[in-house]
């Protein structure tokens, strides 16, 4: 406990310098490999021992001086009211953080810190553009020590009492995926970026390849050997050729989604701490992030066209600090209806109930959309058809317009939005349809918009200010939105933006 | 909730935007004009619609976009109706308000117009500007939401 009254500035953990060093020698392993394949094509090996080695020996050891240098010169100090980071060899920097302005604090820790059990403490702030306040690295102790620490400051509670109940209670697991969730998870991610990555290596070293790649005569020569033999097999061989191509192809695609999910989601925690949400994922790459429940402002159920049909939908959070950081808010990334009830429950909201009054899109706003895509697709299908010398290519823009009136047909069937007594449902999209939560306080603005034919059919998109996200209803009938504007406006008058920010105003009882 | 009780802008404002649009019609003019010399013969082709559009910009413009915009300061809600094709209806409670501007450009000042801009903590509508205000009333208003915020957070 008395490592809490930091009164001096600290450095980082000695151990910093040699993930630093290590980080440094994998990226120099890069540019010696080319080096000394370029050097190596014309030289003998003695030259390249006299004049290579003692450069790469300089090069390295003054990186690693000054890495060690600048080691010594970062300090940070925990003060009554703000951090403070101090840094720089020449020329020095200092910047300090108040703890009113601290929206949160992370831990990330990537594979070589993680290997020397640091981590690095991210201070997200409210600034735009990501000009937040880090350190690299420190202990995980100490990283842990610092979070409670500045949490409790932020909210001028007494640190050791904060410590001690963090001891006692570790937080109740809201969700959490298994390896055998987490490979479920994986197939429904089918990915072919891999092969993308493939074909884009082959063109970049296709030096390296015993063929010429793009070269179609040699290929025909090539197949011409065992290929001729492969094309007297007929047309059952192709066809057979083609499905075993198009089956590696599946298998790739799910391997990689199912490597690439393993690796970002492995033993996901969401836990319930008194400080809100704490997530903690990732297999060679470990993140912890918490996310304050009275900074939630609104909630977002999306899914996916297949894993829909087997139930499977993502929970994420849209809270204050998401606008500053690109970081990624899912509470619950694949996880049953049944199972983000009480995540929603948790951060104050509901699910809407079985018994909600849904209201439907305006009819009017979807035909007229139809109309509109049918109407620009057949414009722009006519000097095709007239002009293009294949006059099918005039059923792509056609089959365009099919497809975009059809999704307006069944925007109107399934769009909903509805408005309880503490909350606003809106469900948006046809084959994955995302379901927005917002509360009725926790809104900033409210704007009706109307083109001139919404204006002519009597209809309206309600675009609502949410702080961290968008928020908006399309095609209401103008009728209908007026009387959303209202109630919600009454609501938010009840409360003024800074109680939003009262940790006790969102821990209401739910 | 209806158009009718809108607070319409200053007159001022039509003026102003009059005197805009006519610097950009006089460039148009200037435009026409030597397009109308390079062609051969006294045709008119560039010339007229040129002259037209500066018309419709000095004449219609202004008033149309003056007539389609307003505002409303009541039941401490902040309410900006624009748009003359795309109409947009936006309203900002007080309680919602994080910082104020009063802005004056040089071409406001010439006509002793101001804009107000209040800015919230949505990503929609992170500031929303209704220009065109008397200098005093935007004054008059800004001191009027300031005060409502300072009441509702003692």
């Amino acid at each position: 406990m008395t490592a809490l009254a930091v009164a001096k500035p600290q450095r980082t953990h000695p151990k910093t310098f040699a993930v630093k060093a290590a980080t440094m020698l994998t990226q120099l392993v890069v540019p010696i490999g080319v080096g000394a394949v370029t050097i190596l094509d014309d030289g003998d090996l003695s030259d390249l021992l006299m004049f290579f080695l003692p450069l790469i020996v300089v090069v390295v050891g003054l990186n690693f001086l000054l890495a060690y240098l600048q080691w010594t010169r970062l300090t940070y100090e925990v003060r009554d009211s703000d951090i403070r980071v101090e840094s720089g060899l020449l020329s020095r920097a200092a910047r300090s953080v108040p703890y009113e302005r601290i929206q949160d604090v992370s831990l990330e820790q990537k594979l070589l810190p993680r290997l020397f059990g640091l981590v690095e403490v991210k201070f997200e702030t409210g600034a735009g553009g990501g000009d937040d306040l880090k350190l690299a690295y420190l202990a995980q102790g100490e990283g842990d020590r610092l979070r409670d620490l500045v949490r409790a400051r932020r909210d001028g509670r007494e640190p050791a009492v904060e410590r001690a109940a963090k001891e006692t209670s570790r937080g109740d697991v809201l969700f959490a995926m298994g390896p055998q969730r987490v490979i479920t998870f994986g197939l429904f991610e089918f990915s072919l970026a891999v092969v993308a990555v493939l074909g884009g290596l082959a063109q970049q070293f296709d030096f390296l390849l015993p063929f010429d790649l793009w070269d179609i005569d040699g290929w025909q020569e090539r197949l011409a050997g065992p290929g001729q033999y492969l094309a007297g097999l007929g047309p059952l061989a192709q066809i057979v050729g083609i499905a075993v191509a198009l089956l590696i192809l599946a298998v790739v695609g799910i391997a990689t989604g199912i490597i690439r999910t393993a690796l970002r989601e492995w033993d996901f925690r969401l836990e319930r701490t008194d400080k809100g949400l704490r997530r903690r994922r990732g297999l060679l790459t470990r993140t912890d992030v918490v996310m304050p429940i009275h900074r939630v402002q609104a909630l977002k159920v999306t899914t996916g066209i297949i894993r829909r049909l087997f139930g499977w939908h993502a929970l994420s959070v849209v809270s204050l600090a998401s606008d500053s950081s690109s970081a990624n808010h899912q509470a619950a990334p694949f996880a049953q209806l049944g199972e983000i009830a009480p995540i929603t429950a948790t951060t104050g909201f509901s699910l809407p109930s079985s018994d909600i009054g849904w209201t439907r899109r305006s009819a009017k706003a979807s035909v007229d959309g139809a109309l509109i895509d049918l109407a620009v697709m057949s414009a722009i299908a006519l000097p095709v058809w007239y002009f293009s010398p294949f006059w099918w290519s005039a059923l792509v823009p056609l089959a365009i317009g099919v497809f975009g009136a059809a999704r307006e047909y069944y925007l109107y069937r399934f769009d909903r939005h509805a408005l309880a007594e503490r909350f606003l449902y809106v469900r948006h999209g046809w084959l994955a349809p995302k379901l927005t939560i917002g509360s009725r306080v926790r809104l900033q603005s409210v704007e009706l918009r109307q083109g001139p034919i919404a204006r002519r059919r009597g209809y309206a998109d309600l675009h609502l200010g949410l702080a961290g996200g968008s928020f908006a209803v399309e095609g209401m009938p103008l009728e209908h939105a007026r009387a959303w504007r209202t109630a919600i406006l009454d609501s938010i008058a009840t409360t003024d933006f800074s109680e939003l920010l009262e940790p006790e105003s969102s821990s209401l009882q739910v | 909730m209806d158009d009718d009780a809108l607070t319409p802008l200053d007159p001022a404002y039509a003026s102003m935007l009059r005197l805009q649009f006519a610097i950009v019609s006089l460039a148009l003019v200037a435009g026409a004009t030597v397009a109308e010399l390079a062609i051969p013969g006294w045709t008119g082709v560039v010339w007229v619609p040129a002259i037209l559009l500066s018309l419709w910009l000095l004449i219609r413009l202004p008033m149309r976009r003056y007539a389609a915009r307003g505002y409303m300061l009541a039941e401490e809600r902040l309410r900006v109706v624009r748009g003359i094709l795309f109409r947009s209806d936006t309203v900002v409670p007080f309680g919602r308000v994080q910082h104020i501007d009063v802005n004056q450009g040089p071409f406001e000042r010439l006509f002793h117009l101001a804009t107000l801009t209040v800015h919230t903590a949505g990503s929609h509508n992170a500031s929303v500007s209704l220009p065109g205000l008397n200098q005093a009333d935007a004054n008059a208003m800004r001191e009027e939401i300031r005060a409502a915020i300072r009441r509702d957070t003692q």
